[in-house]
């Protein structure tokens, strides 16, 4: 017997790329740079976040011209973003061959109450989350990786930081309480009880959780490993570099050696300016991404 | 106590170790080339081999790797397999070319056709529970090498020497026979070298 889109196939995928940098392109071109510099996989998209942004409007999913170029042209895995509750971006992007679906803030949501059912597909995904409570709500809808959501396309560290501590430090809150005390916990949080259950039991979530939204360099990658990362998407941080090659190149290698920073500072000299980045404070409510999710 | 390391470049690193530890070995990531040292077998694990050649290549660590595994067992799992295959299909060159072996990359197709599947491996069992992940496998061996395990007429697992492959992830699963069966090899050959 042969069983396929099993939680062991999908979540093993993800554990597959730990360690590893995961990076936005937007054409086959950048996508074998990507993988060339050591990339683990690639994130196809229409546009960076930080395009994104500035474009303002709906983000949707990109154009599947822009996936198929981008599948074609690589032999790591190939992820797309869907938005968030739009079953049926998902589901063309799965049928497409997509490796890894990321059912994403960055898109503007198609559902404002509900997620997908992610069970219900072969293909794996991927969600962002702030907090221990949301990172369980995404993997009882079935999520099989974890990123944290950050602030994504500002080139800002501040709340990729924010966010990864903070689920750090609940999963060390749960796991130091008793159980008697773990259903009040679960409501206060808003997780499912038998996912905080598994999470007290194992001291761990049971899915890779990887840092995402406003990595820019090789530095932050490594900041982000050091607070628990399994590994790390970078977004607009490379491509929107002066000189993308050299800093996919070095990101990869700051995550791989994060604890290295005699190395780190080898690979930071003479790389050229980072993307500009934004100020969080100077957003807009409406034009923080990391409020959409339920 | 048999101390065997897994490389720790990029990937499953965290449940190889865990699974040796299982086995009754000492296991320890790798990241340095001094850190092969003192070890009695190594353990390249799932990841993206490009990416994990990528980083060999940085680090220079393809001379080193070749030179402890002339006297060393080695357990390749499906991204380990591919850098320790002689050839790889559709490609010029291959990596660590330790087993005599042909393989071809992604072979049973892309994420959505990744698959869990009962397999039988000679010297394992008969019940293993193989989990394939964009995994894979073997086009054909060379003499010396063993088959030691076929699904649906393809080659998954098999073993030349002191060198085993898998095209599976035994690390995935909690079933830590295959890793039992490695840490048997290295035992041998350890007594071997004595």
């Amino acid at each position: 017997m042969l069983k396929t889109g099993t939680d062991r196939v999908k979540r093993g995928m993800a554990e597959m790329q730990k360690g590893g940098v995961i990076m936005d392109v937007i054409n086959a071109e950048q996508a074998k740079i990507a993988e060339a510099s050591g990339a683990v996989a690639v994130m196809a998209l229409e546009r960076v976040p930080a395009d994104i942004r500035a474009a303002g409007g709906v983000a949707r999913m990109a154009d599947p011209t822009i996936v198929e170029e981008v599948l074609n042209a690589v032999s790591i895995p190939v992820m797309a973003k869907a938005r968030i509750g739009h079953i049926v971006e998902a589901r063309v992007l799965e049928s497409m061959g997509v490796d890894y679906l990321d059912e994403s803030e960055v898109l503007t949501p198609a559902d404002e109450v509900f997620h997908l059912n992610k069970r219900d597909f072969t293909v794996p995904f991927v969600c962002g989350a702030r907090d221990l409570g949301e990172a369980s709500r995404r993997i009882g809808e079935g999520a099989s990786m974890l990123r944290t959501k950050g602030e994504p396309g500002t080139g800002n560290i501040v709340e990729a930081v924010r966010h990864m501590r903070m689920i750090q430090g609940q999963i060390r809150k749960v796991s130091a309480m008793s159980e008697d005390e773990l259903m009040t916990e679960a409501k206060n949080l808003g997780a499912p009880y038998e996912i905080l259950l598994q999470i007290k039991k194992d001291g761990r979530l049971p899915v890779v959780n990887f840092a995402a939204g406003g990595v820019a360099t090789p530095a932050d990658a490594a900041l982000m490993m050091e607070l628990g990362a399994d590994g790390v998407f970078v977004g607009s941080g490379i491509f929107k570099s002066a000189n993308p090659e050299k800093f996919a190149r070095a990101i990869v290698e700051a995550t791989t050696h994060y604890r290295d920073y005699e190395l780190i500072a080898e690979l930071s000299k003479g790389l050229g300016t980072a993307m500009k980045g934004i100020d969080i404070s100077t957003l807009l409510p409406g034009d923080r991404m990391q409020e959409r999710g339920w | 106590m048999t101390k065997i390391g897994v490389l720790a470049l990029q990937g499953a690193v965290r449940e190889h170790i865990k699974a040796l530890q299982e086995s009754g070995a000492e296991a320890v990531s790798v990241k340095r080339i001094d850190e092969l040292n003192d070890l009695d077998g190594l353990i390249i694990p799932g990841g993206e081999s490009t990416a994990m050649r990528r980083l060999i290549d940085k680090y220079e660590f393809l001379e080193p790797l070749k030179a402890f595994a002339k006297e060393k067992p080695v357990f390749g799992t499906c991204a380990g397999l591919i850098l320790m295959a002689k050839s790889i299909q559709g490609q010029d060159t291959a990596h660590l070319e330790l087993i005599d072996m042909t393989i071809e990359r992604n072979a049973f197709g892309r994420q959505k056709e990744s698959f869990e599947a009962e397999l039988e491996i000679k010297g394992v069992g008969e019940d293993v529970n193989g989990v394939f992940i964009r995994a894979p496998y073997i086009v054909n061996v060379g003499e010396d090498v063993e088959v030691l395990s076929v699904h649906n007429d393809r080659i998954v697992a098999a073993r030349q020497g002191h060198f085993l492959c898998a095209a599976f992830h035994p690390e995935l699963t909690d079933d830590y026979r295959l890793h039992q069966f490695f840490v048997q090899m290295v035992d041998e050959t350890k007594k071997v070298i004595a």
